[in-house]
């Protein structure tokens, strides 16, 4: 028992050992830096992976680029312009707002917006008519049903 | 007033679908390049049949040129092959190859057993130029005019009928244009 939940968990732990090679960082606000853009930049051989979860050759590449530029005290900003400059908006998981990228970002609240409208015009509508209004005649036959009802 | 009301749900339909089959007929590995009309960035790169010689973009300011991306790991590589081949025969364009991330002897040998369309090669062995024109998917071919601007580019290996429909046509206007 012992033996196949070792197997187990070691075949769980697999992803971990498969990581991507290691760099030194003297400085932990520097790897902080590292961390976040590696994260943020898509790899643009596999297209739905960032360049931290890729082992892609560019990838790697990229990875070492982007360690360079922070060794020789480049920032965060100065490494995505460099990356947006060569490879455009499509790099970036979360392109910066511009007029291109637009409708990307607005596009869902939009959406959102324009459900929400719907769904509240569609209400009101359905009150309008459920607000039956009575002549005379009908308003005093409803009155003597009532009136009967609760002499019952 | 009421039939639009029942023609408004068909009506979202047809535009979600024309959307949608709009999405699926483009290549998402078709990015556009921020570098068309941008000055094609600057490299001095050793040239791969005389290793102690560089090539710079310096070299080739005052002529049209083809940068092609290419290794001989490339496997789509071999398929735009002959197609370069055949356009270097027509001889009206200088052709540049950057040997991308590739060893020297297996590029020579490349060369040797299918043809060289190449005016020259050049050799990006650690692919830092490849970053710099934004390389991500080996073949790439850029057009670029005689004032180094990038007009051009090209992502996955060149089809038949691409030189004549896009490279000739454009290699011709650029060089009707002044220096």
């Amino acid at each position: 028992m012992k033996k196949v939940l070792l197997l187990v968990l070691s075949l769980l732990a697999f992803p971990l050992s498969a990581g991507v090679e290691y760099h030194q960082f003297d400085d932990p606000n520097k790897e902080q830096a590292y961390q976040n853009l590696i994260s943020e930049l898509r790899c643009l051989v596999c297209q739905n992976q960032t360049i931290a979860d890729s082992n892609a050759d560019l990838a790697k590449d990229l990875r070492q680029q982007v360690y360079e530029m922070l060794q020789q005290g480049k920032s965060q900003q100065d490494v995505v312009d460099f990356m947006t400059q060569r490879y455009g908006d499509f790099v970036m998981y979360r392109p910066a707002f511009t007029l291109k990228t637009g409708l990307l970002w607005l596009g869902p609240s939009a959406f959102l917006l324009i459900g929400v409208i719907t769904v509240f015009m569609l209400a009101r509508n359905k009150k309008a008519k459920a607000q039956i209004t009575l002549d005379k005649q009908q308003q005093t036959r409803l009155n003597d049903i009532l009136q009967k009802g609760e002499e019952d | 007033m009421f039939k639009l009301k029942f023609l408004l749900p068909l009506i979202l339909f047809i535009v979600l679908a024309i959307f949608l089959a709009i999405g699926l007929s483009l290549n998402p590995k078709d990015i556009p390049s921020p570098l068309i009309d941008k000055p094609a960035p600057a490299f001095s790169l050793p040239i791969l049949a005389t290793p102690d010689k560089n090539l710079s973009t310096q070299d080739l300011k005052g002529r049209v040129w083809l940068l092609n991306v290419w290794a001989s790991w490339c496997v789509s590589c071999r398929q735009e092959h002959p197609l370069l081949l055949e356009l270097a025969k027509l001889n009206l364009v200088t052709i540049v190859g950057l040997n991308y991330k590739d060893e020297a002897p297996a590029a020579n040998s490349w060369l040797q057993q299918l043809g060289n369309p190449y005016t020259v090669s050049i050799m990006d062995k650690d692919g830092r130029v490849g970053i710099d024109y934004g390389v991500y998917g080996v073949p790439e071919t850029f057009v670029i005019d005689k004032r180094g601007v990038i007009r051009y580019k090209h992502t996955g290996p060149v089809m038949p009928g691409d030189i004549e429909q896009i490279f000739l046509p454009l290699v011709q206007k650029l060089n009707q244009e002044p220096a």
